[in-house]
């Protein structure tokens, strides 16, 4: 029987630093390289939005109504004659907003609370637990629905549903961990030696908490960009004009019998971003955390 | 075992309770009347008073939740003013559309997955399990709806294979209408499953008691069938009682996509309409089968894998 032993080779994180190991391993990772390069397109084309567009996406007929691509409107028109192409490009701005203000704020009440829970007293962590787990028994795009219908449709609405929804996870993978770091030896000799929970939660626990919960999170960007995309086909997302992907994908469906092209241009844009940020997200947990694999 | 199972129901009772409550502040706290957005711009004094005196809107907070969990318990839901019927009526009007829908849909994925999972374990690390790695993480990364609406474009407008909307009539007429809906909602749960499989499987055939089956020389397919399968399909039962949440929010968008029947579809039109009964009607209900689902599919893993009921 031979035995195989899996052994990180003494050269490999010697030669250029931690930054050109992890470099070099994620080039490996073909499905990764896919993925980063669609995330840095799509986060490129919103930041220099302005510059991409070939037209005005919110001018009304700059083209005919509804007409196929053509080399001057690269993704067709839609029902008012506004560049497909030019609205797409400006659309990946709400979704990444949305993504980003949502999961942050998840993640920085997820991060108190899950703390809170893992480091504070036994009825408290319970009582956290409940809750988390009570938010997590609603369905999310159901609770959305019921919040848009308290709230009124909007982006904050939508960005609000999506961090109360991801956060309960955040703050159960902190608590776990937590809990973990808490009973090791290693923070007894620092109670020891004085320290006071400040000190320990700030110094020993949050670090180890953090790589594992940034995984997480990217992990949960393309399920923010469907749910923002989502909510805005349904008519319940950002107003219009605004130019957003979900809305585009709704003009198509609801001209689907007269031109195909705007459908298939509105889905596009969705299916590359959630693509993109699904093999980059794959990619970096399969290099810093493979045992996270097992938990999803 | 039998404590465990109390417990477990005590839980679910207790974060059933708790939703409930926060759903009905939820309501209540929003600024503006419920009876004011329900009547328009032009409602009178008195129309919001007998409105209000219908709903019980004038009793005091803690009256009302009393009320609303006393009539929960009697199947009550509330009152549409709209229809002039009680919720709990529409809603489990809507409801079988929907349970048929996501049973259809999880049932055929089941049946393509397993098999796909156990073959990708088999020929681990060949060139096909390397593509279906890349195709799989694809189709659960892809949303639902973005599916059901390139599906509807390709079968239903382009090539008139298939029905565009509504639930069907007859036995064949509904299986004909659900095969893209189907389709729409189960195909990342073919790629979700196939990886689970995949992964368990791959666990359990280095394990001794594999390795023992294959030294008496049976095939590699006798073993995963035999020996294997049935404890790598556990983690899979697991899934699809959480997954229920998830199976939820693309019935809705899928309900909506191709103007079938079902909780769904109601809760969108109900937003649009702003009407709370059945926004709220239906957030119980859906939140209830995910609970009970929830609750079901740890007992059963419980009961299936002792080390689990130690954890609470």
């Amino acid at each position: 029987m031979v035995i195989v032993s899996s052994r990180l080779g003494p050269n490999d994180a010697a030669e250029a630093g931690p930054f050109g190991a992890f470099l070099r391993q994620f080039r490996k990772n073909r499905v990764g390289v896919v993925g980063a390069v669609l995330v840095i397109l799509i986060v490129a084309s919103a930041i220099f939005a302005p510059f991409v567009v070939t037209h005005d996406p919110t001018r009304i007929m700059v083209g005919p109504r509804l007409a196929p691509p053509s080399l001057d409107f690269i993704l067709g028109t839609d029902q008012l004659g506004r560049d497909t192409f030019s609205r797409a490009i400006m659309g990946s701005r709400i979704p990444l907003l949305a993504a980003s203000v949502s999961l942050s704020s998840a993640l920085a009440v997820g991060l108190v609370l899950g703390l809170i829970a893992g480091f504070g007293p036994r009825w408290l962590d319970n009582l956290l637990l409940l809750v988390f787990d009570t938010i997590r028994s609603f369905p999310s795009i159901i609770f959305a629905l019921a919040m848009i219908a308290l709230l009124g449709p909007s982006l904050a609405s939508v960005i609000l549903v999506i961090a109360t929804t991801s956060m309960p996870i955040y703050a159960r993978v902190v608590r776990t961990q937590t809990e973990a770091q808490r009973s090791s030896e290693y923070i007894a000799a620092e109670r020891s030696m004085g320290a006071g929970t400040t000190r320990i939660l700030a110094v020993h626990i949050l670090p180890n908490v953090l790589g594992p919960l940034m995984i997480l999170v990217s992990m949960d960007v393309p399920a923010v960009i469907a749910v923002e995309a989502g909510l805005s086909f349904l008519g319940m997302g950002v107003r219009p004009p605004t130019p957003d992907w979900g809305a585009i994908l709704n003009d198509g469906y609801n001209y689907i019998d007269r031109t195909p092209w705007l459908v298939i241009a509105g889905g596009i844009p969705i299916v590359l971003a959630t693509l993109g940020f699904t093999f980059l997200g794959e990619a970096l947990r399969d290099i810093f955390d493979p045992k996270l694999r097992k938990d999803l | 075992m039998w404590l465990y199972l109390g417990k477990r129901i005590v839980l679910a009772i207790a974060i059933i309770a708790i939703a409930v409550t926060l759903l009905f502040l939820m309501i209540r706290a929003v600024p503006g009347d419920p009876a004011a957005v329900l009547l328009g711009p032009r409602a009178t004094l008195e129309m919001k008073a007998q409105l209000h005196q219908q709903m019980g809107l004038d009793k005091p907070l803690v009256v009302q939740i009393v009320a609303f969990f006393g009539g929960l318990l009697h199947g009550d839901l509330g009152f549409d003013v709209f229809s002039q019927r009680p919720v709990a009526d529409i809603v489990f009007e809507q409801l079988p559309y929907t349970i048929e829908l996501i049973l259809v849909s999880i049932f055929w994925a089941v049946m393509i997955a397993v098999p796909l999972g156990c073959y990708l374990a088999i020929r681990r690390n060949s060139l096909v399990d390397q593509v279906a790695s890349v195709v799989t993480v694809a189709t659960i990364a892809i949303p639902s709806f973005v599916v059901a609406v390139y599906v509807l474009l390709i079968f239903a407008v382009t090539l008139r294979w298939l029905p565009a909307i509504g639930a069907g009539n007859n036995f064949r007429d509904v299986l004909i209408h659900l095969i893209l809906p189907a389709f729409a909602i189960g195909i990342g749960w073919v790629g979700y499953i196939s990886r689970l499989v995949r992964a368990s499987m791959l666990e359990i055939l280095g394990e001794n008691h594999v390795r023992m089956a294959r030294s008496f020389g049976l095939s590699e397919w006798r073993i995963v069938a035999r020996y294997a399968l049935p404890l790598a399909i556990l983690p899979t039962v697991t899934i699809i009682g959480v997954g229920i949440a998830w199976l939820l929010s693309s019935a809705v968008f899928v309900e909506v996509v191709f103007a079938r029947p079902g909780i769904g579809a109601l809760i969108v039109s109900a937003v649009n309409t702003r009407n709370y009964p059945i926004v709220m009607g239906v957030v119980l209900v859906t939140t209830f089968l995910i609970v009970t689902a929830t609750t079901l599919s740890d007992v059963a893993n419980a009961f299936l894998d002792p080390r689990t009921r130690e954890k609470l």
